[in-house]
């Protein structure tokens, strides 16, 4: 028994090393993301129908691409065109950008549950719109935006085990490894399992929650 | 003339193949499940959470190995079709759960009220009160999945299922235009869910009730 | 009270808001016809008159927060239809109070009070922090300066609204129905607050059902309907002997509304 104990052990010290590429991978996705999807949010609630045509175009192209073909379109096909894009850079990239496309939506429906009397009040002052979408409206809607946010969150750290197609030494990769190695079809995977499991499940339960929280806090006014 | 289209089709054909089943196997395990989870006694309440938590809570990747390595062996041998249809149907029973659940408790309590108070049994209530409106109103997110799947069934393309992306992988190392093919690939997959999207929209139109 | 065509010499400099023939619409209903009127420095006017008259819609022309359709208002001397790239300054000099507060719920009473005077006014942070704590004195808010919106009562909100709007130092204050959504006990601290405004001899255009306060400041009533301005004069003029039958009408409606109303805030007034 304890030889099978010292095997988890050894497959687990070398999965969990993967731990810090798909954390990185998952940040740098979502600040993609964020960069993206909420000045193009801004845009599709205050900026007319020409911007709200632009960014659903937008979203709807980015939530209907498979990650996967933009992996493969970042890293081969660009790389052969244009210049050698390393698999981290491609994987950022290409889930950045699906990303982008939940998270503008997430966002639109942020900025949209902050009450329209809260840009009447801004600019009664004589704030300009810019002004009131800046420092009154966007804090608010991100207060509201949490929960779903979360969710993203959880998506993003699930979507990064796609990177393994390119090599990217995260998590899904380093278990193949093992598989490969030990011809073991199921314990590695298991143990991924359970290590993906113990990050993303407290965040939809965690963040869920705190989220409800702040938003009363914010909605009582 | 893009000649390779036609290869890409054949692809985009089993992709349907796969969407569909495992649609279908979803909507099965979603509806039991949420059913389970709401009605159901402890145990197996239990169970269904359980089943939805760790599905929602672990990529599908890792859930696709796990039956295609894993499976064989058990001594289940499944093609590598059948184990990406497993396991996306797996995987999206436990998502279609959660629109489910979200559904059946908007209809809130008093429907089930009402129907037992005219001497329906839970069984009846259910069937005939609780999940028509469920459906009614779960259509939206459901239609959102359906619509998605084929996306998230590229996944399939990891163990050697012949869809859309493999195939395009085979076009590409013949012609090395790999920009040009994935492009067209994101440009088929993009009118594929436009298409479904539009006609589950034209179906909710039509069915679509205010429940109170 | 027309649409007359006066040079600007002849400008009265105590005329704070003109309003000249002001016409809005949304989408194909009209809800402001043609409306026109006064403003006096230290006066107070009161706008009344049945839901959907267009009153709110009408104070949201005046500060130019939707600007009219047809005609204009003017701020002292300036056409603000004609303001361009001015038109925030120029709204900067109106104070708008609001029926559902409009308070900043991520920030704290004395950040909501704060940030005009320094965003807008671009007045440095000390300078800022001392008028909004003045304003805050002033409506007796100074206490829960460090409070968050979400922890006030109705009506320390919507004092706490009257102060984000005194800080500004505004040439006038629009009111759009300030008490309407507070529950009756409430409304008392609020009306205190503008009665001391008004006696403060600062401008001020509200719209209001609360006829104790008009009958006590106002120098002006209006009564609106449909979009129109009905009938015109002072207090006096309304509760001795109105002329129009429509005003009448209503009047008597809110007298008795108002009665019952009066008598449920007097009631919890005294329980306290």
């Amino acid at each position: 028994m304890s030889s099978f104990l010292d095997l988890l052990l050894s497959h687990f010290s070398f999965i969990i090393e993967g731990l810090p590429i798909t954390l990185s991978l998952t940040a740098y996705g979502l600040g993609v993301g964020f960069l993206i999807g909420l000045p193009m949010a801004i845009l599709r609630v205050y900026g007319g129908s020409a911007g709200g045509l632009l960014v659903s175009a937008y979203e709807r192209v980015m939530r209907s691409i498979p990650p996967l073909v933009l992996i493969f379109l970042f890293y081969f096909g660009i790389q052969t065109t244009v210049l050698e894009i390393p698999g981290f850079f491609a994987v950022m990239l290409a889930l950045g950008l699906c990303s982008s496309g939940y998270q503008s939506q997430i966002f639109r429906g942020a900025l949209e549950s902050v009450g329209s009397g809260q840009m009447d009040a801004a600019r009664s002052m004589g704030m300009s719109r810019l002004q009131a979408i800046r420092l009154i409206i966007v804090p608010q809607a991100l207060r509201f935006a949490l929960p779903s946010w979360a969710n993203e969150l959880a998506t993003m750290i699930k979507d990064t085990s796609l990177a393994f197609v390119v090599g990217v030494a995260e998590l899904m990769r380093r278990t193949d490894y093992v598989r490969a190695a030990t011809f073991d079809p199921v314990v590695p995977f298991l143990i991924v399992a359970s290590i993906y499991f113990i990050i993303v499940f407290p965040i939809t339960r965690i963040v869920g929650t705190w989220g409800q929280e702040k938003k009363r806090l914010v909605t009582g006014a | 003339m893009i000649d390779y289209l036609g290869d890409l089709l054949e692809g985009l054909l089993v992709t349907f193949q796969l969407s569909f089943t495992a649609l279908g196997i979803g909507l099965i395990l979603g509806l039991a499940a949420a059913l389970a989870r709401k009605y159901g006694h402890e145990p197996l309440s239990l169970l269904a959470n359980a089943y939805i938590e760790l599905i929602r809570g672990t990529p599908l990747t890792v859930q696709l190995f796990i039956i295609y390595f894993g499976l064989p062996s058990l001594g289940v041998v499944f093609s590598p079709t059948l184990s990406a249809i497993v396991a996306l149907g797996i995987n999206s029973g436990a998502y279609q759960a959660e629109y489910f659940r979200g559904a059946i408790e908007s209809i809130g309590g008093g429907q089930m009220e009402a129907a037992l108070s005219l001497g329906m049994n839970r069984l009846q209530a259910i069937l005939r009160v609780i999940l028509p409106q469920a459906f009614r109103l779960a259509l939206p997110s459901w239609s959102n999945e359906a619509a998605y799947l084929p996306k998230y069934s590229s996944v399939a393309f990891l163990v050697t299922v012949p869809e859309l992306l493999a195939r395009s992988k085979m076009v590409i190392s013949r012609n090395l235009k790999p920009l040009e093919v994935y492009l067209v690939v994101g440009l088929i997959y993009l009118a594929t869910i436009a298409t479904i999207s539009k006609i589950l929209d034209m179906v909710y139109e039509r069915y679509k009730i205010t429940v109170e | 009270m027309g649409a007359g065509e006066e040079a600007i010499g002849d400008w009265c400099l105590t005329r704070v808001v003109s309003v000249r023939d002001v016409w809005k619409s949304y989408g194909k209903v009209e809800v402001v016809k043609g409306v026109s009127f006064d403003v006096e420095e230290g006066t107070t006017t009161v706008i009344f008159g049945p839901s959907g008259a267009g009153k709110s819609t009408l104070l949201r022309c005046i500060n130019m927060l939707h600007p009219p359709d047809r005609g204009t208002v003017f701020l002292r001397d300036i056409d603000l239809m004609q303001a361009g790239g001015k038109m925030n300054y120029y709204r900067s000099k109106f104070g708008m109070v609001f029926q559902h507060f409009n308070l900043f719920s991520h920030m704290t009473v004395l950040d909501n009070v704060m940030i005009g005077p320094k965003v807008v006014k671009k007045i440095p942070q000390d300078q800022a922090k001392a008028i909004a704590l003045e304003a805050l004195e002033k409506v007796r808010m100074k206490d829960w300066r460090n409070h968050y919106p979400s922890q006030l009562s109705g009506g320390q909100k919507q004092r706490a609204g009257i102060a984000r709007a005194l800080a500004m130092d505004p040439e006038v204050i629009l009111f759009d129905e300030p008490t309407s959504a507070l529950d009756p006990e409430l409304i008392g601290e609020v009306l205190q607050t503008m009665l001391d405004l008004a006696k403060e001899k600062k401008t001020m255009i509200c719209v209001t059902h609360e006829m104790g306060f008009a009958k006590a400041v106002a120098s002006e009533m209006i009564f609106m309907d449909e979009g129109v301005v009905v009938e015109t004069g002072s207090p006096e003029h309304f509760f001795a002997n109105p002329t129009n039958e429509r005003t009448k009408r209503f009047l008597s409606r809110l007298t008795e509304l108002y009665g019952r109303h009066e008598g449920e805030r007097r009631a919890a007034a005294d329980r306290e």
